[in-house]
């Protein structure tokens, strides 16, 4: 093997413009893949942290048939303290989850006593929805999840600049509750909060207690359960794990509840699973890329040296060495296209994150990258270009393998 | 002992079939130093590439040592060469990624897989047989055309082969250069027993051989012993 190694090699060097052109085709189609896949990595796992860790936590419980009728907000479909139970009952049991919280969801009136608009209000439990969504307070212009405290209310920053209020103003949230009623009450601006991609720029939170005082609720009512996950990536597991939650049903005989993660919840998903495709479009191109190099290069090889090829058959090697000189040749190449490939792209990244590069999404603006190259990216690749180099030269190395070496003697 | 046994090699020129050797008969002997002769197209080169086992005839058997060739797969033939047979081609066919010392050494490695000191002996005495030692380093393309034929030579007698199949050896060397080359086989084939059969045209050879077999279309009209 050594020997087929150091033919093969020298092979490769005998031409070396056409190996150098070849394996640097091979060089930029991987460094291209790893740091598109680093840089779109970066992308999404901070924007799946900021949507799941600021605002919709990993999972959500409801009554069921809020989801289907959310953007109105509905009082009718919340659920009551019998229900509330029945659900702690099993988060409290799931080793998968690490805290919990619950939400008052209504839609209510803002007034800064000179205009109004529409707002939607969370009502939120500060000390639980700290420790379920620990990037909200980075959401928060000054102070903590914590420190909201009764009485006083996060404005988003939306409405906070249309009807120009700031932090210790007062402004009026008047509400109707489920029997009609309307009832209005002051509130002290505690912060404004700033907005995330997706739904929730005209989100407003105050605490729970208040939404219960506005809409003169006597018992307990929630709209929604946020569930933290201690590892996001057993999202399945979890969902598993709640499944019987979504069987039991009511006196009517229908169900009672209804499970969403993230991924029903918020838009994002869907720039997730095109980026995912894009990775795997990209990835595509460069399997295009190796195997019509490789092929093409490793035809030439075998054209060119089929005198050679008819010599050493006719001094005795078999068709299974000569298959394996060119093999060797074209795997060579792989290997050399993306060792090169990977050590470029690790640097590369590196550039980046030395750089800082920035970009905006949605509202958002100077968001930081920060690629990272995972280990099991690079292997991936690595192994998908070798594999298709191996496979592209298999039809040469055959055609090699098959010549009569009595045809092959007699070319020049 | 190769024996040829009515042979009869048929190639297909499209819809046209060309007789090319026809019902061929023909005992070698180990040791023996033979010129197969005859004008352009008489079937001399079909010849060497049917005993030599490169190719296989449409009719009849070639046995060699009580071994039926023609019965033989691919890979069978190629060891069967790689242990039994040595060529010597008129345009040398070295393998240029590989020194002198390297392509006498291929098929020591590639087919024969001996080990390194055996090896080494073996090509060592060789290079000094063909007076190439100095030149062991040197890669084909730096040599002349003797050198390049005696680097040749040298790599179809490394792995000690019963039979050396030379076409037109000397084709493409000046006339010192050939006197010179075929006194090496000469010597080669009294010290070692070696069997050289040569298809050729040159005078050199003709009259240095202890047998001439003269093939006219592919019929052998005549096969005499000569005294060299």
């Amino acid at each position: 093997m050594k020997n087929i190694i150091k033919i093969s090699f020298r092979n490769l060097l005998r031409s070396g413009r056409r190996t150098i052109l070849t394996a640097s085709l091979i060089t930029i189609g991987v460094m291209f893949v790893l740091v598109y896949a680093a840089l779109s990595g970066s992308f999404k796992s901070y924007m799946i942290g900021q949507v799941t860790d600021s605002m919709l936590g990993h999972i959500q419980i409801h009554k069921k048939g809020y989801i289907a009728s959310v953007d109105n907000l509905p009082l009718d479909k919340n659920l009551n303290e019998k229900q509330i139970k029945i659900i702690e009952k099993y988060l409290d049991k799931n080793p998968l989850v690490e805290s919990y919280t619950y939400r008052l969801k209504l839609g209510s009136m803002f007034s800064n006593y000179v205009a109004s608009t529409s707002i939607r209000l969370n009502g939120i439990d500060p000390v639980k929805e700290s420790k379920t969504l620990p990037l909200f307070a980075s959401r928060l212009d000054g102070g903590t999840t914590a420190s909201l405290e009764e009485g006083s209310i996060l404005v988003p920053e939306l409405i906070a600049k249309g009807m120009t209020v700031k932090k210790d103003d007062t402004i009026v949230l008047v509400a109707t509750n489920q029997k009609g009623s309307v009832n209005g009450m002051n509130f002290k601006v505690f912060g404004t909060i700033e907005p995330i991609s997706g739904p929730g720029g005209r989100d407003g939170y105050i605490h729970i207690n208040d939404v219960n005082k506005l809409l003169r609720i006597k018992g307990v009512e929630v709209s929604e359960v946020v569930i933290r996950l201690n590892d996001v990536s057993n999202l399945e597991k979890a969902i598993k794990l709640l499944k019987p939650l979504t069987l039991l049903k009511n006196k009517k005989d229908k169900q009672m509840f209804e499970i969403h993660t993230w991924k029903k919840l918020s838009p994002f998903y869907n720039i997730v699973k095109m980026l995912d495709i894009m990775d795997i479009s990209i990835k595509i191109i460069l399997i295009s890329i190796v195997l019509i190099s490789i092929l093409n290069v490793m035809v030439m090889s075998v054209y060119e040296r089929i005198k050679e090829i008819g010599t050493i058959a006719a001094m005795g090697t078999t068709p299974s060495t000569i298959t394996k000189l060119f093999l060797t040749e074209g795997l060579m190449l792989g290997v050399f296209g993306t060792t090169i490939g990977s050590i470029l792209s690790y640097i590369i990244v590196l550039i980046i994150n030395t750089i800082g590069i920035t970009f905006s999404f949605g509202r958002q603006d100077i968001l930081t990258l920060n690629p990272v190259l995972g280990l099991k990216e690079v292997l991936v690749v690595s192994i998908i270009v070798i594999l298709i180099s191996l496979i592209a030269s298999i039809s040469p190395a055959r055609k090699a393998a098959k010549l009569n070496p009595v045809d092959a003697l007699r070319q020049n | 002992m190769i024996q040829n046994n009515n042979i009869t090699k048929v190639y297909k020129m499209g819809e046209v079939d060309l007789t090319v050797i026809k019902n061929l008969t023909l005992n070698i002997h180990y040791g023996e130093f033979i010129a197969i002769v005859g004008p352009s197209g008489s079937g001399k080169s079909t010849v060497l590439n049917l005993l030599g086992c490169l190719d296989k005839p449409t009719d009849g058997t070639v046995v060699i040592d009580g071994i039926d060739v023609t019965k033989l797969d691919i890979t069978a033939l190629a060891n069967f060469r790689g242990e039994n047979i040595g060529f010597i081609f008129q345009s040398f066919n070295l393998i240029p990624v590989l020194s002198v010392y390297e392509n006498i050494e291929y098929p020591l490695i590639m087919i024969q897989n001996l080990p390194k000191e055996e090896r080494h002996k073996r090509i060592m005495q060789l290079l000094e047989d063909v007076d190439m030692l100095d030149q062991k380093d040197k890669f084909p393309d730096q040599l002349s055309g003797g050198q390049r034929q005696r680097v040749a030579i040298a790599r179809a007698l490394v792995t000690k082969p019963k039979i050396v199949f030379a076409d037109e050896p000397t084709a493409n060397l000046d006339t010192k250069t050939s006197n010179q080359i075929i006194t090496l086989m000469r010597n080669i084939q009294k010290e070692f027993n070696t069997t050289f059969i040569f298809a050729t045209h040159d005078e050199k050879i003709v009259t240095a051989v202890d047998r001439i077999i003269t093939l006219v279309d592919g019929v052998i009209t005549d096969d005499k012993m000569v005294a060299s």
